[in-house]
């Protein structure tokens, strides 16, 4: 969240897309109320009237993956209406920059498109610059090749009858969300968003955010109170492991994870930090080799030099250009190409896309070490349903775990606020924290290495030189970590106060630089339990504590005018103080002065060379502007918008040579002609595997249902409660019918389009007759910038059972 | 009248005789003595705080531990976000901690095995770091196919885990790192 939950209650109108923030984040609702019962309107979108919905001023339906469509015709209803904030939009964002000429785009595929790499040619995504080398830009927004002109004619497509063609939402629904939205384009009113899986499962997913995110700088809500762009985070710890970067393309704090091609730790800094000419731009990713060498000093300590280039050459590098995300794991682990793995808290048997493909994999490796609270699908799939044990080789660890009252840390909200938790109890029988599992294989392992002849062992050098000193070899102190975690002053032994201090010459330490600050010399900010708010906002600045620095509300300074005066005198996030030359409120993003004093400020998106946020996006793999583009699995033969189906950037694992046998995709295909989407249910949590072992909340959902529509039931001869067989191209489930009016049929560019909806919460394993994961349905395909897999949109039948 | 757990508790007692015997028909007298036996434990009880493990909101709890045992789990009135509420999940935690289900000793599955074993963790961690060490050392990679230092680990994956504190992500990457691994996935993947 660019905002925090509080937040949410200082909205003047709130989306809810893409989530079911009422089923699934129920406390987050008592903000969505609060705000309510101060006027702002609720709008939900979804393809099934939720509980959300059931608490909307305006509930509009669309068919699952066809949120672009929908977004794209809010921008086109923006721009032709000029309702966009036009101060914030030519001064913080790059709508009046000017892109270079060769850009173009035809037919739903942007310029420089090579079809056998199913990749794009990025140079012509590109600002014209001056001769200093800074974009050119036309404040009017009347120069053809500029990002507001050219949104204007990529957007004059996405009118009322196309989009509703495609995503099957009735007119007047569009219209009613437009005219809503819209309307907190208006200096003062702020529009939020909320959303989560729903938009990020699809081969669109990151564009599907985008085309939010430029909705809402269009209408000047990104940086303001009530504003933002808001992902409800699924898991407690998601966004803490996320900042700690337990993804293979990223190092703690959002750094990079080092290529093939980066020889040395020069080459990797110059590679990764970002440079500009333009003297209003703060371009804070200039510090990268701040952040680089302290994470370095973190993970080596007195072994990271400057003569060994601090020990860069330990870290594992990957290929230029390979992708190692989870679709390609398990593709390596079916191919027989992985030998050893750990599911360490999670569940990869229920929670994967296209589970029966994971379930497979699993028995081509030697061995698995699988940490959880309970026995699950992925430790135990060698007794599964269809399984031969006896056929099986994989060995397994199952090792205990302490659950979250049983052990002592920090986890970070959605919000970004990190907040300190205490041990109640110690944890049953034999179970042991986390940290003290990873802490005892550590040292048993490094004594391996140091035990061993030297022609026995390989590169030993990462493991015996890491720094790894947190108590003896069964006990962890865990504020020792936290406190690496945030870093020191190494001259001095003295913890940071701020990321501002960090130094690329081996001087200071910071584990991840975003967290620099949360645990200083005044102690442990993520400890705080001060309710002192004098922001009017709801900030709480003293009750935990927030990355980065604190901020509560990232990209504050575009919440303010040019003089440095809140857009919304009622809720100011931050206000310039004249007289003694400081903001007063949040955390600012950096100091400096309002942008009136041209000769001191910086632009306000700082994480940008331009300094500006961007409405043409050249970062992205598969276009500046988001298109639509249908599922991998759909049920039109013809995309209304052009004549790319598909997102055309995406890897195709069905392809022959690509995937495997199992990564089968049927579009269009009369056997599968359901749409199919996949939700959870309150009481149940992800695979459902920490609930469905609690008997309160099995007694509540106990089991695994198909929701559909009456009309659909109808067809198929189904009666609510009858058990059902749904089927996909890649596997089968049983689930209970549960016939409501919840969902209705799509006409669909002229024809009746069925969906049905599943839970993901179950599996074979408990509770005895609760049915298995809907993940056995789920395609293997990924978004085109993720790779994150495609589970809520994809085609199925339905069948009576008997 | 501000209504907190507490005074809950004395007006939910000083009515609990005319609930029982309300025009439901209900005999509420079991929970009225859960109740009451409640209060009186929870007095004497250990309170620590904790931040709910499912969804991030990040709702706070009040944990009541007694005995080594925690014996009840409610909302933390003071949360600024939550203010004591909790959804049925949050409200369930107790039976997180106190569940018969869950795993309390190793366990292992040998290689076409149809059974799981129970191991000592001495035993395990031995094992588990002589296979870490045997597969790594057998597929390391010190350079790739273009010559260039990579320096890792692809025989060995992880997924895992956003359900880690941040202190045990920070360990766990440092750790899958300093043995080369790449393959490092977790559920912000899916």
């Amino acid at each position: 969240m660019t905002n925090h939950w509080i937040d949410i209650g200082n909205s003047d109108c709130i989306l809810i897309m893409g989530s079911n923030a009422a089923e699934n984040h129920p406390v987050s609702f008592k903000w969505v109320t609060k705000a309510m019962g101060n006027g702002a309107a609720l709008i939900s979108v979804d393809p099934r009237f939720t509980r959300t919905s059931a608490r909307a001023d305006i509930y509009a339906s669309l068919r699952s993956g066809t949120d672009i469509a929908f977004l794209g015709g809010m921008i086109k209803y923006i721009l032709d209406n000029d309702l966009i904030q036009k101060e914030y939009v030519v001064n913080y964002t790059n709508a009046p920059l000017l892109i270079n000429k060769g850009f173009g785009f035809n037919d739903g595929l942007f310029s420089g498109y090579d079809a056998s790499k199913r990749a794009y040619d990025k140079s012509t995504w590109q600002y014209q610059l001056d001769a200093n080398g800074i974009p050119m830009k036309d404040e009017t927004l009347q120069d053809h090749t500029c990002v507001y002109q050219l949104l204007k004619r990529h957007y004059s497509r996405y009118d009322l009858d196309t989009v509703s063609q495609i995503t099957g939402t009735p007119k007047e629904d569009l219209m009613k969300v437009y005219e809503a939205y819209a309307g907190t384009g208006k200096i003062g009113k702020a529009g939020t968003i909320m959303y989560a899986m729903g938009w990020t499962q699809h081969t669109v997913g990151t564009q599907v955010i985008r085309t939010m995110a430029m909705i809402q700088l269009l209408l000047g809500n990104m940086g303001v109170a009530g504003g933002g762009v808001n992902a409800l985070r699924g898991e407690s710890n998601v966004q803490g492991s996320t900042d700690h970067c337990l993804l293979f393309h990223i190092l703690p704090g959002y750094l990079k994870t080092p290529k093939a091609s980066q020889a040395s730790l020069k080459v990797y800094n110059d590679e990764s930090t970002p440079r500009t000419n333009d003297p209003m731009s703060a371009n804070w990713w200039g510090n990268y080799p701040k952040y680089s060498v302290s994470l370095l000093k973190s993970m080596y300590g007195g072994n990271a030099t400057r003569e060994n280039d601090f020990g860069y050459s330990w870290l594992p590098k990957l290929d230029d250009g390979a992708n190692y995300s989870w679709l390609t794991l398990f593709d390596e682990m079916y191919k027989g190409n992985m030998k050893g793995f750990f599911a360490w808290g999670q569940n990869p048997a229920c929670s994967g896309a296209n589970a029966n493909k994971v379930r497979k994999a699993l028995e081509n490796l030697d061995w698995m070490v699988n940490v959880n609270l309970f026995d699950n699908e992925t430790g135990s799939f060698w007794r599964g349903p269809g399984k031969d044990p006896s056929k099986i080789k994989t060995e397994v660890f199952l090792l205990p775990c302490a659950a979250s009252m049983e052990k002592e840390g920090s986890i970070t909200n959605s919000g970004r606020w990190s907040q300190w938790r205490y041990k109640a109890v110690d944890p049953p029988g034999d179970a042991r924290p986390d940290s003290e599992i990873m802490n005892a294989l550590y040292h048993r392992l490094k004594l391996l290495y140091e035990a061993a002849e030297k022609d026995e062992v390989v590169f030993p050098d990462p493991i015996i030189k890491l720094k790894w000193d947190y108590g003896d070899d069964e006990h962890v102190d865990i504020h020792a970590v936290a406190k690496e975690i945030n870093g020191y002053d190494l001259t001095t032994g003295k913890l940071l106060p701020s990321f501002g201090l960090l130094k690329d010459d081996g001087t200071t330490s910071s584990g991840n630089w975003l967290y620099c600050a949360s645990y200083t010399e005044k102690g442990n900010m993520a400890a705080r339990r001060s309710r002192y708010d004098a922001s009017g906002i709801g900030l709480y600045p003293e009750w935990s504590w927030c990355w980065p620095l604190n901020r509560r509300i990232i990209y504050n300074r575009a919440s303010v005018d040019l003089e440095g005066n809140p857009w919304d005198r009622e809720h100011p996030v931050i206000r310039w103080n004249p007289v003694t030359g400081k903001w007063v409120g949040d955390v600012p993003d950096g100091g400096w002065p309002p942008m009136s004093q041209r000769d001191k400020t910086r632009l306000p998106f700082i994480m940008k060379p331009e300094g500006r946020a961007r409405i043409f996006g050249m970062g992205l793999a598969d276009g500046p502007f988001p298109e639509h583009y249908e599922p991998l699995e759909c049920p039109i033969e013809q995309n209304p918008m052009s004549s790319q189906r598909i997102n055309p950037a995406v890897k195709l694992w069905h392809e022959p040579g690509v995937g495997t046998e199992m990564d089968k995709a049927f579009s269009c295909d009369p056997r599968y002609p359901i749409v199919a989407t996949t939700y959870r249910v309150t009481e149940h949590w992800q695979t459902g595997l920490m609930t469905r072992n609690q008997p309160w909340l099995v007694e509540i959902q106990p089991q695994m249902f198909v929701e559909m529509s009456e009309e659909l039931a109808d067809l198929r001869g189904i009666k609510n409660g009858e058990k059902c067989l749904v089927k996909s191209a890649r596997g089968e489930v049983e689930a209970v019918a549960i016939v409501t009016k919840r969902f209705k049929p799509f006409v669909i560019t002229g024809v009746t389009v069925h969906q049905v909806g599943l839970p993901w919460c179950y599996g074979w394993t408990t509770p005895p007759d609760g049915g298995d994961s809907a993940n056995l349905l789920t395609p293997s395909i990924g978004d085109a910038n993720t790779m994150i897999p495609e589970s809520k949109a994809f085609m199925v039948n339905v069948e009576k059972i008997g | 009248m501000k209504i907190s757990r507490r005074t809950f508790f004395k007006v939910s007692g000083a009515t609990a005789i005319g609930v029982a015997m309300g025009k439901l028909g209900v005999d509420l007298s079991p929970v009225t003595a859960y109740a009451v036996d409640l209060r009186k434990n929870l007095k004497h009880a250990r309170e620590t705080t904790t931040i709910c493990p499912y969804c991030a909101v990040g709702c706070s709890a009040i944990v009541h531990a007694s005995g080594g045992k925690v014996i009840n789990i409610e909302g933390d009135p003071d949360h600024p976000i939550s203010g004591g509420s909790l959804c049925s999940k949050g409200s369930a935690l107790y039976q997180l901690a106190n569940n018969e289900n869950r795993i309390d000793r190793v366990m292992y599955r040998a290689p076409y095995s149809d059974k799981w074993e129970y191991k000592t963790w001495d035993w395990a961690l031995d094992e588990i770091a002589k296979r870490i060490k045997a597969t790594r050392d057998a597929t390391f990679t010190e350079e790739n196919e273009k010559g260039q230092v990579v320096n890792r680990t692809t025989g060995i994956a992880s997924v895992g885990s956003a359900a880690l504190d941040n202190e045990e992500c920070w360990l766990y990457q440092k750790f899958l790192r300093s043995i080369g691994l790449v393959y490092i996935e977790h559920q912000a993947r899916i």
